[in-house]
């Protein structure tokens, strides 16, 4: 079998907005978002735990939307906008839920607690009053190792009853 | 005064003697009616704050300037001679530092290294080749291009074929012996006799965080960053390989992503990264995949057990024989099958003989409560069977048998309330005030249940120092780890008990070899018995350093004084002054505290216990199997924190579900090559495949194994989970099922009578 291989200069310059600041890097096409976003980024909450899209722990919202980054290629998002575990507080804030995880002990060793959050941060988007059976649904796309994912759905019940009671949080952040 | 004291320690059920190294007076015991105002209350995690904004640094997220990354080629062979291996066009590649093979693997300059790169591999994933490069696709790219020809040899996968083979007695291992009483007399005293046989499968660990170091050295001192369950085991063997004194390694796991028995030793990545970063005089990263991971770093023994057992009509047993084979592969170790069926039950007469065998698969490692999970499946189905036999409560039956005393050293327990445990479970999956089978339509609802027992009381050697800086902050300094268990936030819980100072005030620091406080691995469910009376010990031995400067400051008798919220008082309730002022009038002294884990009492069997009800749902039509509720009752001593404690047992349960239902190693009996390496073939449980989970304890007083009166927690909730499933099954379906895991073919075929359709294909 012959390798792909891409020679240095075919690195391509990225700009994209991630966590609400504009960023520049360069990447190979061959590379992977969830390595722009921890190697040339800087940004390693975002895990990687599987590389074949089952685990979730590299999950983060790209242009609105929870994707596993390790299923995407950096050059897609370009022009984009990203939002990371980094970017969930705001001011000094945490996010709801990153206070409902810590308060409801949503985590033990916390290596998925980035990308589990993240895709509950999209199904709390598109459904903000979920039922405990939408939330193991919506976040049966990523696996935790740990807590047997009970204190991660109340956790999420914990932001989801957060959010719809504080309004400031509902627009923007990405 | 400093004290040498020899004491016998326990390791997952081994003993062995250690010498600890004791200073100041025994603490009186704490225990759940001490009226303690921290410990034993839900605080969330002191650590919670940097996993959830992503600023907790894993070995993953370790990336040094000028870093190099290390990638293995590993042989897709389970058996194979590498007859011609040609790596030039790899080293050319731009970007690509080094590749070593067996040929100039003793370049790399460590101890092993012939051991790691073989000519002849003897596992699919055993190390072919190591490349060294700029970054990682290189490194994958430079893997491409080199050529190796293997001879292919025969793989030896199956232990029940080995067994049978004259050619292959020196793969076998053992028998392992244990025998009491006499066997053939209580076979011949005992009225009912069940035999059966069980094969329970090698389950693969999956921690989130795989395996991986990342080495540098500073001069002649190597700095390593590794995921791991024990520093200083890392410490240990990096010196040995390395042939350097180990204080000039440092070993860092300040965060680390699971490990579940599969994170003890040091693993050829971290020698291998430290090697190649003295060599290259550059930072060395080695993080393996997830397919690297599921293919070498170890797993749960596959197993082959026979269960005899022997009872009078009333139920009392008369006699217990466990016959086991365990696959170990490559050389791993033989996990002990026997031991629920050597402690569960008051039995007279009883025999182990366990058979280990080497395969051509990886070699098998430690995994939660490793041996009594695989034993327990088996003891537990069978005594179920017994009950049948016997017309019985499966409940009953295990009551009456209940061992008051350790059967196998006739030693008290330091505590048991497995019986308690036993009732408040029964009382809470409505044992006896509910139907225990219900049919609706195709689905079929039953409960079932199960005993555990299991170690994990700890014991020196263990230290620690806690400091109370000038502010009134304090910091306990240990080197032992945070796997995810909450170590950090219980010992934080004991260190503001003690001291009478704020939990928000303490900050622990561990997982570093550099503090020199010597701690043991995060494992054996030990790690609280072990740590916590150590962190205890240095908080009172701090307080009362601050007592007694207080005394001296104020000129108040120290007995007069106490530590309360923050704050001296005085016996008559009035404050004397604030730690803080109280330090930092003194030029911002700080106190040092020093603890040990004082040495464990003699005559005591320390042991932890559960008692695990299913209730699960068969879909008659399909196979599936669901659990709906899971009950889990523990008697683990004092409960140090209930939220850490039930998501403890939680994810004990949860991991215990998917080694009933779905994960298995699943292995190409031809070619021994691993069919599910990966996590899209290899299931562990998913948020939406679980049931309700019930984790609960009864909480007895301990006061014979530690200060803090605590047992540890960390395995015993995986124990009885899979028996408990069994049963609950056996209920529905009238149908005994003896091979896990349970899939809705291998469920739907029992219903059915029928036999599942053959492949090459085995749960090895």
């Amino acid at each position: 079998m012959t390798a792909l291989i891409y020679p240095a200069d075919a690195k391509v310059r990225l700009e994209l907005t991630v966590n609400g600041e504009r960023r520049v890097g360069e990447a190979e096409p061959r590379m992977l978002l969830v390595h722009f976003i921890r190697e040339v980024l800087g940004l390693t909450g975002t895990h990687v735990g599987c590389d074949t899209s089952n685990c979730g722990a590299c999950t983060v919202v790209l242009n609105g939307r929870a994707v596993k980054s390790c299923t995407v290629f950096a050059v897609q998002a370009n022009g984009g906008s990203l939002l990371t575990v980094e970017g969930l507080a705001r001011k000094g804030r945490l996010h709801p839920i990153q206070e409902g995880f810590w308060e409801k002990h949503g985590l033990q060793c916390g290596y998925c607690t980035p990308g589990m959050m993240m895709a509950a941060y999209d199904l709390l988007q598109k459904s903000p009053n979920p039922t405990e059976e939408e939330i193991r649904r919506g976040i049966s796309g990523n696996l935790c190792r740990c807590t047997g994912y009970v204190k991660i759905v109340e956790a999420i019940e914990y932001a989801a009853q957060k959010l719809r009671s504080d309004p400031s949080w509902r627009s923007g952040g990405d | 005064m400093v004290k040498v004291v020899k004491t016998r320690v326990e390791f997952e059920g081994r003993f062995r003697d250690e010498y600890t190294v004791v200073e100041g007076e025994p603490l009186e015991g704490w225990s759940p009616k001490s009226g303690l105002k921290i410990v034993g209350r839900p605080h969330p995690r002191v650590d919670g704050a940097a996993k959830v904004t992503g600023s907790a640094k894993y070995t993953h997220d370790v990336y040094l300037p000028g870093m190099v990354y290390g990638k293995f080629l590993r042989s897709p062979y389970a058996h194979a001679k590498i007859t011609h291996i040609d790596a030039s066009e790899a080293e050319g590649l731009p970007g690509v530092l080094g590749v070593y093979t067996y040929k100039n693997a003793a370049t790399l300059g460590f101890g092993g290294a012939e051991k790691v790169f073989k000519q002849e591999v003897t596992y699919q994933g055993d190390v072919v080749a190591l490349v060294l490069a700029q970054d990682e696709s290189v490194a994958e790219d430079a893997l491409e291009l080199i050529r190796v020809e293997y001879e292919p040899l025969r793989p030896l996968v199956d232990p029940e074929e080995i067994m049978g083979l004259d050619s292959s007695k020196d793969r076998i291992v053992g028998p392992k012996l244990y025998e009491r009483g006499d066997l053939e007399k209580g076979f011949a005293e005992a009225d009912v006799i069940v035999e059966e046989s069980f094969k329970t499968q090698a389950a693969l660990h999956n921690c989130m965080e795989t395996h991986g170091s990342v080495a540098h050295w500073e001069g002649d001192n190597l700095v390593v960053h590794t995921s791991t369950q024990s520093v200083f085991n890392v410490r240990s063997a990096l010196s040995e390989e390395l042939g350097i004194p180990q204080s000039k390694i440092r070993v860092v796991s300040e965060f680390m992503g699971g490990g579940f028995g599969s994170k003890f030793g040091a693993g050829e990545y971290t020698v291998v990264a430290a090697a190649a970063a003295r060599l290259l005089g550059r930072p060395v990263r080695i993080v393996l995949d997830r397919v690297e991971e599921n293919l070498a770093t170890g797993n749960r023994s596959q197993t082959v057990q026979w269960v005899k057992i022997g009872a009078k009509r009333d139920g009392r047993i008369t006699a217990i024989h466990l016959k086991g084979l365990v696959n170990v592969g490559e050389d791993g170790w033989v996990a002990d099958l026997g031991g629920p069926a050597k402690m569960m039950y008051h039995c007279p007469n009883v025999k182990v003989e366990l058979y280990g065998v080497k395969t051509n698969l990886v070699s098998s490692t430690a995994f939660r409560a490793p041996g009594y999970v695989e034993g327990d499946f088996a003891l537990e189905s069978a005594v179920d069977e017994l009950a049948r036999r016997l017309n019985m409560d499966p409940l009953e039956l295990r009551l009456l048998n209940y061992a008051t005393r350790d059967p196998v050293t006739n030693s008290e327990y330091s505590s048991k309330a497995l019986r308690e445990a036993y009732l408040k479970g029964a009382e809470l999956i409505g044992w006896r005030s509910e139907p225990r089978v219900v049919r609706d339509g195709a689905k079929i609802r039953a409960k079932g249940v199960a005993g555990a027992i299991w170690w994990g009381g700890g014991g020196p050697p263990a230290y620690a120092e806690v400091k109370v800086n000038a502010d009134g902050g304090v910091t306990v300094l240990t080197a032992t780890q945070d796997i995810g268990t909450g170590t950090r936030t219980a010992l934080a819980q004991i260190a503001a008990e003690e001291l009478g100072l704020p939990f928000s005030s303490v900050r622990v620091v561990l997982g570093d070899t550099i503090t020199e406080l010597r701690s043991p691995g995060s494992g054996g469910s030990q790690t609280l018995a072990s740590m916590g009376p150590a962190v205890r010990a240095a908080a009172h031995d701090a307080k009362n350093q601050l007592l007694e400067i207080a005394s001296q400051v104020y000129d108040v008798a120290k007995e007069r004084l106490t530590i309360r919220e923050g704050s001296i008082f005085r016996s008559d309730g009035s404050v004397l002054c604030s730690v803080g002022e109280l330090l930092g009038n003194l030029g911002d002294f700080s106190v040092t505290g020093r603890g040990a884990r004082e040495p464990n009492q003699e005559g005591y069997m320390v042991n932890t216990f559960a008692a695990q009800f299913a209730e699960v749902e068969v879909d008659t039509e399909t196979g599936t199997l669901r659990v709906l509720r899971l009950v889990s009752v523990h008697d683990s001593g004092m409960v140090v924190n209930p939220l850490t404690f039930t998501s403890q047992v939680e994810g004990g349960v949860i991991m215990g579900m998917g080694y009933a239902l779905w994960e298995g190693r699943l292995v190409d009996g031809e070619s021994g090559v691993v069919i599910n390496p990966n996590l899209n073939d290899y299931l562990v449980a998913r948020c939406s495949d679980v049931g309700e989970i019930t984790p609960t304890y009864v909480e007895p007083e301990d006061p014979h194994t530690n200060s803090l009166g605590v047992k540890g927690i960390g395995e015993p909730p995986i124990i009885g989970v899979a028996p408990a499933i069994a049963n609950a099954l056996r209920e529905a379906i009238g149908v005994r099922l003896r091979e896990l895991p349970f899939t809705p073919e291998r469920v739907y075929s029992a219903i059915k009578g029928i036999n599942p359709r053959p492949t090459t294909a085995k749960y090895l």
